[in-house]
């Protein structure tokens, strides 16, 4: 490199203007450096965690102009039962209306064909999206945090295939869609990850659960299908697997929910994984009132709402009632 | 006095108050111990620390404000800090000078002559700070590896870990006992190449590598006062070539930001002195770039902006290493590399030695981050210790207060400071395994109350059965298996008779014969031929994980010496709510 390389000027001569001009931009210099330190000064150097921002809980989604209602439908078709129960519930326009965003929480949570019965059954779902949409619902989202890997989860189960047939959208979490959430007086839902982004802008909530055995809670039906909605290192709530599910029975409200008794998994919960572990049950159940849709649905199991302590610690909580004949159900029947 | 002789002088001050503070790093009373010395303060001064954790954290962490005193000197008189201050220039300006003081000028000239792979050091001072850089999304943070060639963490780091260590194995003096480092090789090894590489050239490091070094010249580029002509006659001896330490080409047009301000050729020019301090610029020209090619920063930038990504990909984030077991009050795991230097003061400090510099077992990233051996330290985290929070010059570890670490007077809540948890192996264990007695564990468990607990079973031991041949008083005389004398003799071991539901103590025993424990009621006589069981009542540590904070003084203790029996990792560290193992049930 010589001194005629362009990158090597020599500097021009000094003067005292010069000199000045030089020490006017070093004064700049220190000062800009010195603004910038104490703009970034650390006035509360590396304290505790959990200063992130903490989101309110769910809002409420549930109509509650007529009081609670169900409908009890029995039949072996699926598309038939549940619109039949939707009928007798005064008619799915009662629930959504013209414009509404409607997020649908199905059971994805295996990788497994919906034959085996681990997981909403894609019938359900896609039928719920479809009339929805003919409802004028402007969009209706279905969505789960499953367990095993969320795109296999959508896809082997059909409900990928079916609710996008059906015209509604497969919302797979990310990790940026999930947002600490404390429940007020929540004693385990307390600044814990929740899928929160598929909510935005969302009027109405389905939940659309099968029926399961399961061997820590006993049974997995639309209250348990809540589970979906948390993030985190969330197995660690199997320490207190019923005071779980009454947190979240309180953290979200549906619209109704919808419980798939078609075919019950009554042994080998929540997995299975063989048809032996199935039994037709021919039921599907739509209702306003999770907890007396799944005070029903221990009965498809054989067992009551006493088996299972979470239904009657969140009925005392005035989240909905386990004697679910004081509903008066509509009951019917497709064959 | 010649200006180089006050160079010297402070070089050799500031070089010897540098040894101090690392000497002193260490817990304790004594008049070379700690005892509240700025024992971070040359990293404090570094403008690299502070502008790198600046980059990485969005902040400026309060004793790195030092470095604004670094950056004005330089900005108003050159880089002073490289040739007056700096313990790893002055030691690079030693060795230059062993290796080139019997040299003729003449080739002392051509090895101080301005090279234009001098850039290099700005080139990796572009990668560190692009990498430093580097942020998306929240999700990864900057990756904050200055650390690796900063001299200021790497000169302490080296004479912490590795040259005070060996200094002190003659004597152990300091360290009774030794003092360990895991891959004390690299670490001195490192040190050592960049202080042999001066013999090659005169300092090699500053002028090559040191990204520090490169941080001022740019602050240098512009600076008020500096070397150069006047505008005396110059008779282009080239004198002051020949002990030019920054290899800056004093003869003219002077390397502006080159130059480290050794004063030397100030002493060696001849006659009417046509060089000098002065006001800049100089008379007889100078070169104020810094050789840098666009190409070449280009390159540098994103070779740092991938650099940090890169390490990433590797998914450590979310495997997370549960065998990178992080000093009491450090802070969550990407805040942390986002704010640790791999100074290693931590890790000099910490009394027990327990403290050590990861190696690239944890990844690249944690490569010298502090991380627990309990097997390297002489006990494992000490319950009444803090001194690894107050030694971190960044904030990587908190300064934490007793109370906050040990969850008391006001920090019950919270309760005390988990760095990890233990486990069992109850297919290494010896009570657990092996049925032999031991709870070493439990015993020193520092925890109250203590977060290991026993299991108690009593079992009959193998090959436990006995037939009675008479009774002697106390005494049994037995025929069975072999028995060793004296084998059940512990305390541990009772003799259950026929016909009774509990055993009896046994007191000794023999090749043939048991002695036992009467006090309950008197022994009757057995019937020869009768058949007894001798028993071991065994407790076997549990750990109660709403109460251990992971210490490691168990697995430090357990006589498994080599794979021990109880481990701690870093499941359940309060840092990281992510890691927790138990639902935290907070009280309504």
């Amino acid at each position: 490199m010589s001194a005629n390389d362009p990158l090597l000027q020599p500097a021009v001569v000094s003067s005292r203007r010069a000199f000045l001009r030089r020490g006017l931009e070093a004064g700049a210099a220190i000062a800009a450096t010195g603004g910038l330190a104490a703009w970034l000064w650390d006035r509360h150097p590396p304290g505790t965690l959990g200063s992130r921002r903490v989101e309110a809980p769910l809002r409420d989604f549930s109509i509650n102009d007529s009081g609670r209602k169900m409908a009890i439908v029995t039949g072996s078709d699926r598309v038939r039962t549940l619109r039949r129960a939707l009928e007798a519930m005064g008619g799915i326009e009662r629930f959504i209306k013209r414009g509404d965003r409607v997020l649908v929480k199905v059971n994805a949570a295996f990788a497994a064909p919906a034959a085996l019965s681990a997981t909403t059954h894609p019938d359900v779902a896609a039928e719920l999206v479809r009339l929805c949409r003919m409802a004028g619902a402007s969009a209706v989202l279905v969505t789960d945090n499953p367990i095993n890997d969320a795109e296999s989860c959508f896809t082997l189960s059909g409900i990928s295939a079916a609710v996008g047939a059906a015209g509604g959208v497969v919302v797979l979490p990310r990790a940026s869609d999930f947002a600490p959430c404390s429940l007020p007086d929540g004693r385990l839902i307390r600044n814990w990850p929740v899928l929160r982004e598929p909510f935005r802008g969302v009027t109405k909530l389905i939940g659309v659960a099968p029926v399961k055995h399961h061997a820590r809670a006993g049974a997995s039906m639309t209250l348990k299908n809540w589970y979906g909605l948390l993030g985190g290192r969330r197995n660690q709530f199997h320490q207190d697997i019923n005071g779980i599910i009454v947190e979240l029975s309180r953290l979200a409200r549906p619209t109704f929910v919808v419980l798939d008794g078609t075919t019950s998994m009554i042994t080998n919960g929540p997995t299975g994984g063989s048809l032996a572990d199935l039994k037709p049950t021919n039921t599907l159940v739509v209702s306003t009132d999770p907890i007396a849709a799944d005070s029903f649905g221990a009965t498809l199991l054989g067992k009551t709402y006493h088996d299972l302590p979470y239904l009657m610690r969140a009925a005392a909580l005035g989240g909905g009632t386990t004697d679910f004949d004081s509903l008066r159900p509509e009951r019917e029947s497709v064959s | 006095m010649k200006i180089s002789t006050a160079r010297r002088a402070a070089q050799i001050f500031f070089l010897c108050i540098f040894l101090w503070l690392v000497l002193v790093a260490s817990v304790g009373t004594g008049w070379t111990q700690w005892r509240g010395w700025p024992i971070g303060w040359f990293l404090q001064l570094d403008p690299l620390a502070a502008i790198g954790t600046a980059l990485t954290t969005h902040s400026l962490h309060p004793g790195l404000a030092w470095a604004l005193l670094t950056i004005v000197l330089t900005i108003a008189f050159g880089r002073v800090f490289c040739g007056f201050v700096c313990p790893f220039g002055s030691i690079h300006q030693f060795f230059g000078w062993i290796g080139r003081h019997l040299s003729r000028p003449k080739d002392k000239m051509a090895a101080n002559a301005y090279r234009p792979a001098q850039a290099t050091k700005y080139y990796v001072l572009t990668a560190l700070l692009a990498a430093a850089a580097f942020s998306a999304g929240g999700a990864l943070v900057g990756g904050l590896q200055i650390g690796l060639l900063d001299p200021m963490p790497l000169v302490h780091r080296s004479f912490g870990l590795v040259v005070l260590p060996e200094a002190d194995l003659a004597s152990e003096k300091w360290f009774p006992g030794g003092r360990f480092a895991e891959g004390s090789s690299v670490i001195g090894g490192l040190f050592v190449a960049f202080v042999l590489l001066n013999l090659w050239i005169p300092r090699f490091f500053c002028r090559f590598v040191c990204p520090l070094g490169a941080l001022l010249g740019i602050f240098a580029r512009r600076t008020l006062w500096g070397i150069g002509k006047t505008g005396s006659k110059c008779s282009e001896c080239g004198l002051c070539e020949v002990d030019c330490e920054g290899a800056c080409n004093p003869m003219g047009p002077i390397h502006v930001s080159e130059c480290l301000m050794c004063m030397n050729c100030l002493d060696t020019c001849p006659g009417a002195k046509p060089l000098g301090y002065l006001e800049r610029p100089s008379q007889g020209g100078e070169v104020t770039g810094h050789g840098v090619s666009r190409r070449g920063f280009v390159a540098a930038a994103l070779g740092g902006l991938c650099a940090a990504p890169l390490t990433r990909l590797g998914g450590l984030r979310k495997a997370w290493a549960p065998a990178l077991i992080r000093p009491p009050g450090s802070v969550a795991e990407d805040e942390f590399l986002a704010r640790c230097l791999k100074c290693c003061e931590c890790v000099r400090v910490c009394p027990t030695n327990v403290l050590q510099p990861a190696t690239l077992e944890h990844g690249w990233e944690a490569l010298w981050t502090p991380a627990l051996n309990n097997r390297i330290g002489t006990s494992g985290c000490q319950l009444n210790c803090i001194a690894c929070g107050h030694a971190c010059p960044t904030g990587a570890i908190r300064p934490l207060t007793l109370e906050e670490k040990q969850g008391q007077r006001g920090f019950e809540p919270a309760g005390p400071v988990r760095i990890g948890l233990a486990s069992v192996d109850r297919g290494r264990c010896l009570p657990w395994a092996m049925d032999q007695p031991c709870i070493v564990c439990q015993e020193n468990c520092p925890v109250t109350p203590k977060a290991i607990y026993v299991s108690e079973v009593v079992q009959t031991v193998r090959d436990g059965r006995f037939e009675v041949v008479s009774t002697d008083g106390e005494t049994l005389e037995v025929r069975g298996a072999h028995m060793a004398p004296g084998q059940f003799t512990s305390g541990d071991y009772a003799c259950r008779l026929p016909g009774e539901e509990s055993g009896r103590a046994i007191l000794a025993s023999t090749e043939n014969s048991l002695t036992l424990d009467a006090s309950a009621s008197r022994l009757e006589p057995v019937p020869a031929g009768a058949i007894l069981e001798v028993q071991i009542r065994l407790q076997r540590p549990v750990v109660d994980p709403a109460r251990c904070i992971g210490c490691g003084v168990c697995e430090h203790e357990c006589p498994m010496s080599g794979l021990r029996a109880i481990r701690v990792t870093a499941d359940n560290e309060s840092r990281d709510p992510r890691h927790a193992v138990l639902l935290a049930a907070h009280p309504v």
